[in-house]
């Protein structure tokens, strides 16, 4: 799936830029882009390890265990599948904790360990296992409560009340993050583990 | 605003002085730990790398091609007769593949109609209940070479979907233009 529509964006991208004479824009898009996601990965090389290793404190002391047995009967309803007490579920915790209070950089990589832990229970090791769907499901339905960057770009452009959109934000987050449970759930019945 | 301005600003100065204090009360080796930690989360970027380098490329390519403004073109008859500004077209779809570009695009809507117009209202809200689809999953199957991703995208889209049209209901209620 994912190698199909990467390459789709590529071949629909080059294919209209030849229509419409923008190859040379193209040109300049991919080695500029190149260069970005560099730059971008230069920035994050100090703010998630900065992150990673603050976490690592808050999981020597107990804190992630202490966090993730409060969210572990949550936890039990989305992802039946893994076993109590395994780790993944502290990954998960961490993860879901972190994109809720809007820290980004600091979700991804308990993320991608919740993913790695994932992808030793699973039996198929191509195929996402339900577990990773409903995951991935949740990371991508936007669990953040307020949208801090939003509200500055509002400030910036002089809105009388850059907060009057928390509220109906906080709704229409529930509502994404609940269809797309719902969604998943739906799925996950007409298909195997 | 203030008084959420102040909280927001708080949240990352309080996330470090819980886990310090909370780490000094276990007698955990603060410093050694953390460094442990980063050391982690450098390992964790570098191997994400290639990824960010390949997905970035392609959305770059279809960026510059025009290609998203012209199937925007092509949906707008969908698009208006449900109701849903024309404008935000390009943003809404842009927001799938890319947080930079759509905050480029967001920006613009800001200038021209302002933060506290309809559309103003209907992207900030709007853009709080989505997420870079492409580029989430993208980095995590990559992680653990998952290539058979099921029904993740098609939920995840519908997730999205259902934001989209709540923003809009939400904004129609809340503040009719």
């Amino acid at each position: 799936m994912l190698n199909y529509i990467w390459g789709c964006m590529i071949l629909i991208g080059i294919a209209v830029a030849a229509v419409t004479g923008r190859l040379q824009d193209v040109t300049n898009a991919a080695i500029e882009s190149a260069k970005d996601a560099v730059m971008l990965c230069v920035t994050m090389l100090g703010v998630m390890s900065m992150w990673t290793g603050l976490m690592r404190i808050a999981e020597r002391a107990g804190l992630i265990d202490m966090l993730s047995e409060k969210m572990a009967p949550l936890l039990r309803m989305l992802f039946p599948d893994i076993p109590r007490g395994h780790k993944a579920l502290k990954h998960i915790s961490t993860n879901f904790i972190a994109n809720i209070l809007g820290l980004g950089w600091a979700a991804t990589p308990a993320g991608l360990k919740a993913m790695d832990e994932l992808q030793g229970l699973n039996s198929r090791k191509d195929t996402a296992s339900r577990s990773m769907c409903m995951f991935m499901i949740i990371n991508m339905s936007s669990l953040q409560l307020v949208t801090m960057s939003i509200l500055a770009y509002r400030s910036q452009y002089n809105s009388a009340n850059p907060s009057e959109i928390i509220g109906p934000g906080l709704i229409a987050t529930l509502v994404s993050t609940l269809i797309g449970v719902i969604a998943g759930k739906f799925f996950e019945r007409g298909s195997g583990s | 605003m203030s008084y959420i301005m102040m909280l927001s600003n708080l949240i990352i100065p309080m996330t470090f002085a819980v886990i310090i204090l909370y780490g000094y009360a276990k007698r955990v080796e603060l410093y050694d730990n953390f460094i442990e930690g980063a050391k982690d989360g450098m390992q964790t970027v570098v191997g994400i790398l290639p990824t960010i380098v390949g997905l970035m490329v392609a959305v770059g390519i279809l960026r510059a091609s025009g290609a998203l403004d012209i199937i925007s073109r092509l949906i707008l008859p969908l698009t208006s007769r449900l109701g849903y500004p024309n404008e935000a077209v390009p943003l809404t779809l842009m927001r799938l593949v890319s947080s930079s570009a759509s905050t480029g695009l967001l920006l613009d809507l800001f200038k021209k109609y302002g933060p506290d117009s309809y559309m103003g209202r209907f992207v900030s809200i709007m853009m709080s209940c989505t997420e870079t689809v492409f580029y989430t999953m993208s980095v995590y199957f990559m992680s653990v070479k998952i290539t058979k991703t099921r029904y993740t995208l098609t939920s995840a889209l519908i997730a999205n979907f259902a934001g989209v049209a709540a923003s809009l209901l939400l904004t129609n209620i809340l503040f009719p233009s």
